[in-house]
């Protein structure tokens, strides 16, 4: 390759250069890994630590006692918020993107007149300040009467993740050669047989993308959680709670922060690259 | 292709969603708008009487009303907050993708580093944040583990104010900011010979003088008594933690990006004599130019709309760091003052609107050019 070639032909003052450089780059990625990850140091050092340890002038050294005694704690208070999170991140993400890919491939595949028009404005739906709905939506909510209930609060978040789930099933499917549905339609397959048929068999990574962007957004969220399902707290306002009231020690709050986060982190560390691609398609084109 | 009754199940799977999303976002901002226009209040809802139009007073109450200095102080939190955030988020980003960029061992790793805090919820950053930022411990008391004194700076309680402006000199200074800008830019046209331009700049600016030297500027001070706002150092320890959860979000946009720049182009640019920094200046950062403009506008509206991490962080009494969603929330909700609100919640949508719109209309010109 010309960049061996090129290497080869430097002088040798270049080449101290090239390795200071090295250094030099190396030693601020570890600089600022180290940056990024002391928060978690502290998160699990002062969860390990019994109540009498958690004071100032030790609060950086490791425990001189491993305790569990905050992660028991924490989990009682939080599993509730945890089961409730569980109980609603399951089915609005999948309705969510069912519906997602079906819109997805309506608008990718079978365009409409407007349809152009159109998608701008649902798209719009994943921009705006949710307070601007929010005292419309409670009210409509109680009329319904799915208040305060899971279901309801499921049928919030299937709504405002129509735009998102649509978009980044519009743009997998924008990919998909327009030969191949017309291979399946010479066959006679209409709508939904190409959709059966064609679409859904490559919808993999799509889907994959979508159920974990999802389920990281819902998990999370904290607005909606806190005003439509008050009686019913999700993970986020038991947390919240929790940590809001001055009596409870910083070794459970640490192990309940850690509690809440892992089931995200978890599908991060494991899907990582799909979950990148779900944040890049955020910037609409993606 | 397609035969017209397959053509009406399309667009009748598509509907539910189209109605649905225009209920719950158009139809909802028209009911807000509509309440943001009344007195509504929980007195008012139970006893089931119609809520009294009073048309804008809401409005001006929040940028005016003696009494509701708090959105005001929201609103330079919010203008204060936006510009350091995205201001961070942009120049760590860059500096981790550019970092990344240099052909890294365990590159997967690093980067599985920078992004995870994109992962958690707002409420985790911000709990774990809040213990962090005690001003009697957490890195406060980081220099000590190498002997030092423990630092001093009160983070998110921080009562230290700096930039400090009278809320009653703001159509001042915003008419001065527009002349300094409209200024330059009629400079550089006038430079650029393009004369039609520089005439026009010429005229803004001259309005713009007129405006501020005669007085009217100055004159619309709506406020009776002046009013002091800054920007509050406590926004300091907010951006720290909102910076460290997104600026692995702005490093993989950057990351993507740089990934885009092929090898030739570069080696192209090497064999022109170009250092390796000169790369970047020359050919690299110029191409990142689209993406930083989508990286500011996604974390601008992130920004504006920020609600969570303040929440946890200032409970909202902690008006240093107090945000217009955290206001609206407390009103709406805590207060019972609907009118007032829907009022904050429209203001709030309007400025992400400003930012959101063009966006939009922008990316799908260009996708309509292309297909």
């Amino acid at each position: 390759m010309t960049v061996t070639a090129a290497a080869q032909s430097t002088p040798p003052r270049r080449l101290t250069n090239r390795l200071w450089s090295r250094v030099l780059v190396y030693a601020l990625l570890i600089f600022f890994a180290v940056l990024f990850l002391l928060p978690v140091y502290m998160v699990i050092m002062t969860s390990f630590k019994g109540t009498a340890e958690v004071n100032i002038s030790t609060m950086w050294q490791l425990p001189q006692t491993f305790s569990i005694d905050a992660w028991r704690t924490a989990y009682e208070r939080l599993a509730p918020g945890l089961s409730n999170s569980f109980l609603l991140v399951i089915p609005a993400t999948v309705i969510s993107a069912i519906l997602g890919s079906l819109n997805g491939y309506v608008l990718s595949k079978w365009k409409f007149p407007g349809a152009n028009i159109i998608f701008p404005l649902m798209l719009f739906g994943m921009f705006i300040p949710y307070q601007a709905i929010l005292i419309p939506l409670v009210q409509f909510m109680s009329s319904i009467k799915l208040f305060n209930t899971l279901p309801g609060l499921i049928l919030v978040h299937v709504v405002y993740g129509l735009p998102i789930t649509t978009l980044i099933f519009r743009n997998y499917y924008a990919e998909v050669p327009n030969e191949l549905l017309e291979a399946g339609s010479i066959d006679g397959a209409g709508f939904f047989g190409l959709y059966w048929k064609i679409v859904l068999p490559i919808s993999l990574p799509g889907f994959v993308v979508v159920i974990i962007w999802q389920f990281t957004q819902i998990w999370n969220e904290f607005l909606f959680a806190v005003t439509v399902a008050q009686n019913t707290p999700m993970v986020t306002v038991a947390l919240q709670n929790l940590s809001g009231s001055q009596i409870v020690q910083w070794n459970v709050q640490m192990a309940a922060s850690f509690l809440a986060a892992i089931p995200t982190l978890i599908v991060y560390v494991l899907l990582g690259r799909y979950f990148i691609r779900g944040l890049l398609a955020g910037s609409v084109k993606g | 292709m397609h035969n017209r009754r397959d053509r009406m199940i399309a667009f009748s799977m598509i509907l539910p969603s189209i109605i649905l999303l225009g209920i719950f976002v158009y139809g909802f901002i028209v009911i807000t708008a509509q309440t943001s226009m009344t007195d509504s209040t929980a007195t008012q809802r139970l006893s089931r009487l119609p809520a009294n139009f009073v048309g804008v007073q809401n409005y001006n109450d929040l940028f005016s009303g003696p009494l509701d200095t708090r959105f005001r102080i929201d609103i330079v939190n919010t203008v204060f907050f936006t510009g350091l955030f995205i201001t961070v988020c942009l120049g760590l980003g860059m500096l981790l993708a550019v970092l990344l960029d240099q052909k890294i061992r365990n590159e997967s790793l690093f980067r599985t580093i920078f992004l995870f805090p994109m992962a958690l919820s707002f409420v985790v950053t911000g709990v774990v944040w809040k213990w962090l930022f005690n001003p009697s411990s957490g890195i406060n008391y980081l220099p000590t583990v190498i002997g030092l004194p423990p630092a001093q700076f009160r983070w998110f309680i921080s009562e230290e104010r700096i930039l400090e402006f009278n809320w009653q000199d703001l159509p001042t200074i915003l008419a001065v900011i527009a002349l300094s800008i409209a200024a330059m830019f009629t400079l550089w046209f006038a430079v650029k010979r393009r004369s039609r331009a520089a005439i026009y700049g010429f005229m803004l600016v001259m309005i713009l003088s007129f405006l501020v030297f005669s007085g009217v500027t100055a004159s619309l001070n709506a406020l009776p008594n002046p009013e002091t706002h800054g920007f509050n150092l406590a926004l300091i320890a907010v951006v720290v933690a909102a910076g460290w959860q997104m600026s692995g979000y702005t490093m993989a946009m950057y990351l993507a990006g740089l990934r885009g720049v092929s090898e030739e182009l570069r080696e192209a640019a090497r064999v022109d004599g170009a250092s390796e920094i000169g790369v970047y200046r020359h050919v690299v950062f110029p191409l990142l130019a689209p993406i930083t403009l989508s990286a500011i506008i996604i974390l601008g509206h992130i920004s504006l709309k920020i609600f969570d991490l303040v929440y946890v962080m200032g409970g909202g009494d902690n008006l240093r760091i107090d945000m217009p969603g955290l206001n609206m929330f407390f009103e709406t909700f805590r207060g019972q003052n609907f009118g007032r609100g829907a009022a904050i919640a429209m203001v709030m949508l309007l400025l992400v609107a400003v930012v959101i719109v063009p966006y939009l209309v922008n990316s799908f010109r260009s996708e309509a050019k292309r297909s």
